[in-house]
């Protein structure tokens, strides 16, 4: 393999081509007059598939440059950080779910302190207090039901 | 004058007082978000969506317009100011403007790019009003066929247009179009891709993947790259061009107005083609092009114009056929339907008002831009210094509470993450976003038009060539394939984006 940027994306779409065909063939298919909820799919996946196919080939014949490391950390804390405020938003309020979500997310950065992160948050969580709550009426408690409020 | 009467309703309907403020509320909080460097306007508009959601449509739409060219704006300002060009289309500014900026002339170089996009939006502005009409009209006697040969023209184009591998813009597109699929089929009413959940049910929301992929990827690859320098700017001053100033950039921006309004029109064309080719021509063209790079006031004037130009008229296909050529006009169609409007060629005859009034408040808020920017200069600095450490979990916070107050469902929160994900993933392996987001919003519609064109075709495919306007749609897309893959145009083409690198 001589690209690998060409040879994952083409993994990812071979991938996504087939899976796109396998799960229509669960649907009816039709016919081209009536056409079923699988027809445009199987079209698409397989049209998919035939790119997909073509990247994983020229990835063998031109050569690209290295991906580069992947920011895990990045990644990770940032997603994380907004899976969090999904779970905390509801059960637990907005002012924690929010709270995490900043010093979670702000974790992420190089240039992370504990103090101007917690300033950051107390800041954001007065201004969407106000904003999103009060002014938008976003019906999300500022403290939920397991804090026992 | 058919066209006074209607510019007289767009008026009517513009100069309430509401959408005036609406307007202008855009425009502020367009600019205000879009000068946070390594903002665009794509992420701009799909973090201010939901606050129009609630708005009557003409006041939701018009404040849209106003958050896309403020942003647009706002992005120019921090290239200028501090070379970080949130979005493309600024890139080329960046090159000139910056240079400008460190001479001590940043003032002027933000007085250029306000009066370029001033006079470019409002040339625009009235070929909008000329134009859109008698294409509405053309676009009324399309039928299912029409419509999706020039779905599948404006998807091509707009791989032909964008930069980076072809390859990977079809892979792009293509997954868009499948993930468009997700949720209910309307003409059998069963549900496809939704692996049993119910919130999946209506289909994933395009605001939960333009947040995802725009905003959330974007900020991981920027945690990557992350500089520790903080940004400083000197004071602002001397924002009056001289005459001499003037004198020299008339010429570029009636060229890069010109440009751009021509450029904005093609599918995948829009701000971001527009200000790359108005460089690279008024490179060429102006006297002084030996001072392109190193500060020239001509390289701020010319693709500040173009990409103005080309923003406004790419509303064009947008409010006429119903087809987005860019992301941004994915995005505005993704916000008509939810505000209950079909887009299409219908909308001028059922909805007049909105119609001509959107196109009025356009003028409208180029007025408030270049009013509001130049006086308001101060308050935008302190908004670009603030650093990314603290800018990006604000950011967060207001995708993740904006995702959240769509459907009040977190399940949205989660698909935001998963696409945030995606967007990084995708971004590592050089695959761009945007040909995704417009095959997502097209793809429901290019089913439809597929299915109603086979059943009045009864089965036969031929029809997509039969018919004359079909088939030269067809042919001008194989066409621009061909042309693409050709090696003599493919050099070209990896020359023309050069400038960006």
């Amino acid at each position: 393999m001589k690209n690998p940027k060409d040879f994952w994306a083409g993994v990812i779409y071979l991938g996504m081509g087939v899976a796109t065909v396998a799960i229509a063939r669960e649907y009816p298919m039709g016919t081209a007059v009536k056409m079923g909820p699988a027809y445009f799919p199987t079209v698409l996946g397989g049209l998919l598939c035939l790119i997909g196919l073509v990247s994983l080939i020229r990835s063998f014949f031109t050569s690209g440059e290295a991906i580069g490391a992947f920011a895990l950390k990045g990644v990770s804390l940032i997603a994380a950080s907004v899976v969090l405020f999904g779970l905390l938003a509801r059960g637990a309020g907005l002012v924690p779910a929010l709270g995490v979500l900043v010093v979670c997310s702000a974790y992420a950065s190089i240039q992370f302190r504990w103090k101007s992160a917690m300033l950051l948050a107390a800041g954001l969580i007065v201004f969407c207090a106000l904003v999103f709550i009060k002014l938008l009426g976003v019906p999300l408690p500022l403290l939920g039901p397991w804090l026992g409020v | 004058m058919e066209l006074l009467a209607n510019l007289g309703l767009g008026l009517e309907t513009a100069f309430t007082l509401t959408n005036l403020l609406y307007c202008l509320v855009g425009v502020f909080l367009g600019t205000a978000i879009g000068v946070l460097p390594g903002l665009g306007p794509v992420a701009t508009i799909a973090m201010l969506l939901p606050v129009t959601f609630g708005l009557p449509p003409v006041s939701s739409l018009i404040m849209l317009a106003g958050i896309y060219y403020g942003a647009q704006y706002g992005g120019s300002t921090t290239a200028i100011l501090v070379n970080l060009p949130g979005e493309s289309s600024s890139v080329v500014t960046a090159l000139d403007g910056y240079q400008m900026a460190r001479q001590g002339h940043a003032g002027k170089a933000l007085a250029t790019a306000a009066i370029g996009s001033f006079f470019a939006g409002t040339v625009a502005t009235f070929l909008l009003a000329l134009f859109a009409p008698p294409l509405a009209e053309l676009a009324l006697k399309f039928g299912p066929a029409e419509y999706f040969s020039l779905m599948v023209l404006g998807l091509v184009a707009s791989v032909v247009l964008a930069h980076g591998s072809l390859l990977h813009a079809l892979g792009m597109i293509l997954i868009g179009l499948i993930l468009g699929l997700v949720g209910t089929d309307v003409n059998s009413g069963m549900e496809r891709y939704t692996f049993e959940m119910p919130q999946l049910a209506d289909g994933i929301g395009f605001v939960v993947v333009a947040m995802g992929m725009f905003g959330l990827g974007e900020i991981i690859r920027n945690l990557e790259h992350e500089a520790t320098r903080s940004v400083t700017i000197k004071a602002v001053s001397g924002l009056l061009p001289t005459k001499e100033d003037l004198k020299r950039i008339v010429a570029p921006i009636l060229r890069g107005t010109g440009l751009g309004s021509l450029l904005g029109i093609l599918p995948g064309g829009g701000a971001m083609l527009a200000s790359f080719a108005a460089y690279s021509f008024e490179k060429k063209v102006s006297k002084n092009s030996a001072q392109f790079g190193k500060g020239a006031i001509e390289g701020v004037a010319a693709p500040e114009a173009a990409n103005n130009a080309g923003a406004q008229t790419s509303f064009i296909p947008m409010l006429t056929l119903g087809i987005p050529s860019n992301p941004v006009m994915a995005l505005m169609i993704g916000a008509m339907i939810i505000q209950g409007i079909q887009p299409g060629p219908s909308v001028m005859t059922e909805q007049p008002a909105l119609f001509w009034g959107v196109i009025v408040s356009m003028w409208i808020g180029n007025v408030f831009l270049i009013v509001l920017n130049l006086p308001m200069i101060g308050l935008w600095v302190r908004m670009i210094t603030v650093p990314y450490h603290l800018l990006y979990p604000a950011i967060l916070v207001f995708c993740a509470i904006g995702v959240f107050s769509l459907n009040n469902s977190e399940f949205d929160v989660y698909l935001m993450a998963l696409f945030g994900v995606l967007g990084y993933v995708f971004a590592k392996l050089d695959c761009e976003p945007a040909p995704m987001l417009l095959g997502f919003i097209l793809g429901p519609m290019m089913e439809e038009y597929l299915r109603r064109a086979m059943l009045l075709s009864r089965g036969d495919p031929t029809v997509f060539v039969t018919r004359p306007i079909s088939a030269v749609m067809l042919a001008m897309a194989v066409a621009a394939l061909f042309v693409v893959l050709s090696p003599a145009i493919q050099k070209k083409r990896e020359e023309a984006f050069q400038e960006e690198e």
